[in-house]
């Protein structure tokens, strides 16, 4: 993992106290709220429907036991004892007083944690693959890339005010497991006759204009990766529509300027900008790799793990995912119990995943977009030691990828931009299907919910998406059908009119059962729905 | 508005600077000014001669005189780089960074303030405009 020098931590350290100066002339009334606001907003700190909300970031999704730890500590003490993952790999607490938050700060700076960026129209939290440095298809491990690209934005002086929010992605294998192509700009780090480079993406998008990132550029050499970055971020601040939000993001400049256009603009930055010195020498990624080095795996472990017990067999079955080193597996730790709300996990459940993640893991974790947490290297030995003490702390629901695995944004409950509820609908949901074996029947079936249409739960990308909106009063509901946010990334298309809330729960019931009856072997519902078209599933929606 | 104040202690050049508009009509001028938003390549041909270039901030959360700072920087503009308008001491250290000299907020700024905002950060992670070492560069020599 990533280790501060002196300076990272000076940094981190020089931020809390420019925030606990913002805090004290804002308490003091110094500043407006509306100076104050795009201050905050960089710190990660949101005001709320009740109370101010603060998100952590988690660089890439990764974590030690002592991060997991002290963000125990922090629900703890300065929330309601839980937090709330999300689907950009970071955590955020919904209950935070404005003058403790920079107390909060300064706790995370111990732990080389940080809100920076979080929000905000500036260059947020790199997110990446959540199995990187484990998976058996990556080319390299994708994580000193982005930590590159952490630092080149951090307190970016030219990119600090940009039309609007910008987030990237960076992976390492042709599994897409971050949703890479549904980000301003998406990166594929790749190798071209023996040499690693970067595929660009950019322009892409959910909010209420899903896009899909065209290619920009095939191969950027790992030596430009952050000039190549800059002319984009130049060309995006310079031309980004500033005249409405909801037309602000990247993906729109790409789409109505045409991406050839956008390319050859960047293209020209790109050239003006070698001269300038931008990207670290060779030494400094290879300084950054050193960090990310395999952890001290032991040869010559078993494979085979005793199925004895049937519950655990299950577990394994679903949860676990193959690992690149022989005797060693990934083990994923879904927060989506059923009943419970998605991506939640309170004080003691992050205080055991870091006691596991320190016993069983080489003492990492990660978040994953999809709101679990994911063990990265675990013995297969220990595997079924590991889910006896899940097991016992409700942390071993054997749901990953099924039907009640589903992403939820906070909604109606806590946000202020919500139309809708997104947490009560999840837990129907995850009811209507409790039975496990139903679920398994119904095999992978990503469901995604949002509570409005800037689609933080990802509606766009879920084979079947729901998305909240407020009908005359009424909190209504309406169904998609046909996204991805994988490598066979589209996204999904509005069946028709909208649901009330056990409307929607009985519409998902009818449509996984038109799948049911007609799928071939093998397919999934995706593929399923990808063969047949909309029409049967709105048949029996509507028919 | 307040009075313009050169960070490097210069007199600020006090001749009033003329719309870009009005300057690629007349380009005797040595004073211009751009709005948010107005392409500060179209001055490179005359970056010479010109002693001053005003940038003007409506808002605040326009970031695009960022750009056009740093842009006329690498250009190879030397004279004054002045940021105009709705300019606030947390913004400082940004602007300076992308080059520019010297301020003419909307509303004064606080002395104190300014001097605490500028000295504020003991590193930079990236290179700019400025002359600052990124960290990068620290760590190499």
């Amino acid at each position: 993992m990533y280790k501060y020098d002196n300076y990272d931590q000076e940094m981190v350290d020089t931020r809390v106290a420019e925030f606990r100066d913002q805090v004290e002339r804002r308490i003091a009334g110094k500043l407006t709220e509306d100076q104050f606001k795009p201050l905050r907003l960089m710190n990660g700190l949101y005001l709320q429907l009740h109370a101010y909300m603060l998100r952590v970031a988690i660089p890439y999704g990764t974590l030690s036991g002592d991060q997991m730890r002290m963000l125990a500590t922090i629900a703890r003490k300065y929330d309601r004892d839980y937090g709330h993952f999300t689907t950009r790999q970071n955590i955020q607490y919904n209950w935070i007083k404005l003058e403790e938050a920079p107390d909060l700060l300064a706790d995370l700076a111990t732990v080389e944690m940080h809100a920076i960026q979080t929000s905000g129209n500036c260059i947020r939290n790199i997110s990446s693959d959540q199995y990187a440095g484990a998976a058996a298809d990556e080319i390299v491990d994708p994580r000193p890339y982005a930590e590159l690209l952490r630092q080149w934005s951090s307190f970016h002086p030219e990119f600090s005010f940009l039309p609007r929010k910008f987030k990237i992605a960076v992976i390492a294998a042709d599994e897409d497991r971050a949703a890479m192509r549904l980000h301003d700009i998406g990166i594929q780090i790749v190798e071209q006759n023996g040499e690693i480079g970067a595929r660009f993406y950019a322009g892409g998008g959910m909010g209420r204009t899903p896009m899909i990132a065209p290619l920009i550029r095939d191969f950027v050499s790992v030596d430009e990766l952050v000039s190549y970055s800059e002319a984009i971020l130049r060309v995006y601040n310079r031309h980004g529509r500033r005249d409405n939000k909801y037309k602000a993001r990247i993906k729109i400049l790409v789409h109505e300027m045409g991406a050839e256009e956008f390319i050859r603009q960047v293209e020209e930055e790109f050239a003006h900008l070698k001269g300038e010195n931008i990207d670290a020498p060779a030494a400094e990624l290879e300084r950054i790799k050193g960090y990310f080095a395999d952890p001290a795996f032991e040869d010559g472990l078993a494979d085979e793990i005793d199925r004895s017990d049937p519950d655990f067999a299950v577990w394994l079955d679903q949860n676990v995912h193959a690992h690149k080193q022989p005797g060693y597996a990934i083990a994923v730790i879904s927060l989506k119990p059923v009943g419970g709300i998605p991506g939640d996990a309170s004080s003691a459940q992050m205080d055991l995943m870091a006691d596991l993640a320190e016993r069983y893991s080489f003492d990492e974790c990660r978040v994953t977009h999809s709101q679990n947490i994911v063990l990265p290297h675990v013995r297969k030995q220990d595997l079924y030691t590991l889910w006896q003490q899940l097991d016992e702390a409700g942390l071993a629901t054997p749901n990953l990828d099924l039907v009640s695995d589903i992403i939820a944004c906070p909604g109606l409950d806590y946000c202020s931009l919500a139309n809708a509820r997104s947490i009560p609908v999840a837990q129907k949901i995850a009811q209507r299907f409790s039975d496990i074996g139903r679920q398994k029947e119904l095999g992978e079936l990503k469901l995604k919910i949002s509570g409005c249409i800037n689609a933080c739960g990802h509606h766009h990308a879920g084979h079947i998406g729901i998305l909240g909106v407020d009908r005359r009063g009424t909190e209504n509901y309406q169904l998609l059908l046909g996204g991805s946010g994988e490598e066979d990334v589209s996204l999904a298309k509005i069946t028709g009119p909208g649901f009330d809330e056990d409307g929607i729960v009985d519409a998902v019931e009818k449509v996984t059962d038109v799948y049911l009856a007609q799928r071939d072997e093998g397919e999934r519902f995706l593929d399923t729905y990808r063969r047949l078209g909309i029409d049967p599933f709105k048949e029996a929606l509507y028919g | 508005m307040a009075d313009p104040v050169h960070l490097d202690g210069e007199a600020p050049v006090e001749e009033p600077a003329v719309t870009l508009d009005a300057f690629l009509d007349q380009p005797d001028a040595t004073a211009v000014r751009l709005e948010d938003g107005e392409d500060a390549r179209k001055l490179v041909p005359y970056i010479d001669r010109l002693s001053l270039i005003e940038i003007g901030f409506s808002a605040f959360g326009d970031g695009r005189g960022y750009s056009a700072a740093r842009i006329l920087r690498e250009e190879g503009f030397t004279g004054e780089l002045r940021a105009q308008g709705d300019v606030l001491v947390d913004q400082l250290t940004f602007m300076r960074r992308c080059g520019f000299d010297s301020f003419a907020p909307e509303k004064p700024l606080n002395e104190k303030d300014v001097e605490t905002a500028l000295a504020r950060w003991p590193h930079v992670y990236q290179p700019a405009a400025d002359d600052r070492k990124p960290i990068w560069s620290k760590r190499h020599g």
